[in-house]
């Protein structure tokens, strides 16, 4: 295979972009061939980082398994322990307290804002301009403030268990999340001015990598990705998961399915989690932030699946229990999977500048791949 | 006063009392010579620590702070680590080209510093052509890209210099027709008279709208010939990692680096002198004294104030902007730039005949 890389019978270039690379945000593999500056073939190669999560977690007992997926997307990673959790309460059937449906929903939207924002630096940066992630990760430092406070953590949180979250709120995440919005909602504008009106970035983005809503189906796109060609897969309205159905907020759809499009998508989709967050932020209800567990976790005989909606798409976690501590199997369907298949469709044709601005618009986070 | 020019008239008078003519000048050979050097390092070292100044205040951040005061040794502290590293020539390369290819990058950004005035009297060689000149020498540098893209042996190289060929080729057109623009309204092609032509006023605003085009055309195509942001297509980082230089190490990448700052102060320096008078102070028509309290500024921190600004222009584009893709960027010379910069040449001829400029 390694000999065969760089030689076609055509002449065409090969090229390997990655594992390391900076386009590439980690260690994907992607084996491109290349006419002169066209796509003719993008092959990704994956396993760098894959770390037998699935696996592990089968070891693990129904408690010790969430800490590990907060290491699979590690950029929404409370919501990955909020697909977990779920799964398993589904299995117990645990009422959570509301106050705890509350919280968990505020800090997933939180999250999925600094995932956005991470995003939205990381994609500028994509295309050559260096300023824009700085300009994320001020307001983004502000989130992982928030999130440390409350769960002593900055990125792996570990906070969402089954049952409910691991400890009381900080007492000024009030405070916190308001300073967060106001400082939030006075750059945003700042977000369109340097980079969402520049002519050479719509240029660099508008039909490049168009993903029809056919495509998208069929290669099982989910998030902004789908939302963009125009699916209607947002799980938080399909399939409303604690306290989704009471709250009001939009399911942000775009038709064009180029990159441009899964640009707006992601940056509305900030301000529906600020409308979200805005929302319950005032009304958190007095109660207990845990429902009463046994120490010792045991599902039924059976098999359990939950899906969530992460920042990425959706997050599926199917648990097979044959009534023991630990779980028979576990697989997660995670979203960037299902995006990444689809980067060969978007980007044939194109030129290399493109397939680096429609890698950067799926927003692929590795290990979420790999696992 | 301690102006340039006096200094330079007090060594050559100097000079020339003590020895005799010939002596002297073969001198004044090595002073030049050692002088150039010396400020080719001092540029380089000191407009790397400035775009990484510029770049913190643009991403609210405050840059080097650490090495000396404000971090002014930053670079020179860079420099030396690079000195020390080993510079790895890979096993596939053609090692005499691979070699070479720094240095030439190198001497033509040396090559092109000869016809600049630096402030009044100031000039290495007057050479009458000077502008004609500029332009020639400015497009060699390509062929010491396209050299280091190819002798790598490296895809990512031979991408980047493809790019850079194709990049700086095209743009070498525009830049040279808005070049052209300003010769036409002085009717000289030395860099001497063009500024002598600005005693009373400078040409962006003696010549109208299409100075102030042709300018803006400058710019974009000065910005896109040295490789910079937006159009840094053969570097290109995200896409090929490092473009032409992946393989470079050590000295031989840190001379791509200062020979690019280098050629950033060139271009402006150029710019500076066409549009904005070099180092004639700023004159306005008959307004005596207004011209005489401007001629007591030494006409060296003019010339260097004027490119300094232009050179924070260059930067803030790259801080600013986002790459373009390659065929955006051959689109916007060849559709765009190019025929505007024609018919703004003609225009200014026009101008320039009819006598409409002040």
């Amino acid at each position: 295979m390694i000999e065969e890389i760089g030689r076609t019978t055509e002449g065409d270039l090969i090229i390997n972009i990655g594992p390391q690379h900076p386009a590439t945000h980690g260690v994907l593999h992607l084996v491109i061939t290349l006419n002169g500056e066209t796509i003719k073939k993008v092959e990704p190669h994956l396993g760098y980082i894959h770390r037998s999560i699935e696996k592990m977690c089968e070891s693990l007992s129904y408690r010790q398994f969430i800490y590990v997926t907060s290491r699979m997307d590690y950029l929404s990673s409370h919501i990955n322990n909020h697909g977990c959790a779920l799964c398993v309460e589904k299995g117990l059937q645990i009422e959570v307290p509301l106050r705890a449906q509350f919280i968990r929903v505020l800090m997933d939207e939180l999250t999925r804002i600094a995932s956005h924002e991470l995003w939205w630096g990381a994609m500028a940066m994509d295309l050559g301009a260096f300023t824009p992630f700085f300009h994320a990760f001020r307001e983004r430092e502000t989130i992982t403030d928030i999130m440390e406070k409350t769960c002593g953590a900055r990125l792996t949180m570990n906070y969402i268990v089954p049952g409910g979250v691991m400890a009381e709120l900080h007492p000024d995440f009030q405070k916190d999340v308001k300073r967060f919005i106001q400082l939030y909602k006075s750059k945003f504008e700042e977000y369109n001015e340097l980079v969402t009106g520049n002519v050479i970035f719509q240029n660099r983005m508008k039909s490049v990598g168009v993903l029809s809503k056919k495509d998208a189906i069929s290669y099982g796109c989910t998030g902004p990705v789908g939302r963009a060609s125009g699916v209607f897969c947002d799980i938080r309205k399909l399939y409303p998961y604690d306290i989704y159905n009471k709250i009001e907020f939009e399911e942000i759809t775009e038709t064009e399915g180029d990159s441009f499009a899964r640009y707006l998508v992601r940056l509305k989709e900030m301000q529906q989690s600020i409308r979200i967050i805005e929302q319950l932020l005032d009304n958190i209800p007095e109660g207990d932030f845990q429902a009463k567990t046994k120490a010792v976790l045991k599902l039924p005989k059976g098999e359990f699946y939950q899906r969530v909606e992460t920042a990425r798409g959706e997050l599926g976690v199917y648990i097979v229990s044959e009534g023991g501590t630990t779980p028979y199997r576990i697989k997660f369907r995670s979203p960037g999977f299902s995006n990444l298949s689809a980067l060969e469709h978007m980007v044939k044709g194109l030129k290399i500048g493109d397939l680096v601005a429609a890698m950067g618009s799926l927003d692929l986070v590795i290990p979420d791949i790999d696992r | 006063m301690f102006s340039l020019e006096n200094i330079t008239r007090f060594i050559h008078e100097w000079l020339n009392g003590h020895f005799n003519p010939t002596f002297a000048l073969f001198m004044e050979f090595g002073l030049v010579g050692v002088a150039a050097i010396t400020l080719f390092a001092f540029l380089g070292l000191s407009l790397v620590w400035m775009e990484r100044k510029v770049a913190a205040v643009m991403q609210i951040r405050i840059g080097p702070n650490r090495v000396g005061p404000k971090g002014i040794f930053q670079t020179t502290a860079d420099t030396l680590k690079l000195l020390m590293k080993e510079g790895l020539v890979p096993d596939g390369a053609d090692k005499f080209l691979f070699n070479l290819a720094p240095f030439i990058v190198m001497i033509v950004a040396m090559l092109i510093l000869a016809p600049i005035a630096f402030a009044k009297n100031i000039q290495i060689w007057d050479i009458n052509i000077g502008v004609l000149y500029l332009s020639a020498v400015s497009s060699l540098s390509v062929i010491g890209i396209l050299m280091a893209g190819w002798a790598s042996n490296n895809k990512y190289s031979l991408l980047g210099a493809m790019r850079s060929g194709a990049q700086i080729v095209s743009y070498e057109l525009s830049a040279g027709l808005s070049v052209l623009s300003i010769v036409v309204m002085t009717g000289s092609l030395s860099i001497k008279d063009i500024i002598l032509s600005q005693q009373n006023g400078w040409w962006i605003f003696k010549a109208h709208i299409p100075a102030l085009i042709s300018f803006i055309i400058f710019i974009i195509a000065v910005t896109a010939e040295t490789n910079r942001a937006p159009f840094d297509m053969a570097e290109a980082e995200s896409e090929l990692t490092a473009g032409f230089h992946t393989e470079y190490s050590g000295m031989r990448f840190a001379l791509f680096f200062l020979a690019e700052y280098i050629n950033i102060f060139i271009v402006c320096a150029i710019g500076a002198t066409l549009f904005f008078g070099g180092w004639m102070p700023l004159h306005i028509g008959n307004w005596q004294a207004f011209n005489h309290i401007m001629n007591y500024i030494p006409s060296s921190i003019w010339f260097f104030g004027k490119t300094i600004g232009l050179i924070f222009l260059i930067m803030w584009f790259r801080w600013t902007f986002p790459r373009l893709r390659i065929d955006q960027l051959l689109n916007l010379e060849w559709k765009y730039l190019l025929p505007i910069s024609m018919f703004n040449l003609l225009l200014m001829t026009v101008v320039a005949i009819m006598g409409w400029h002040f």
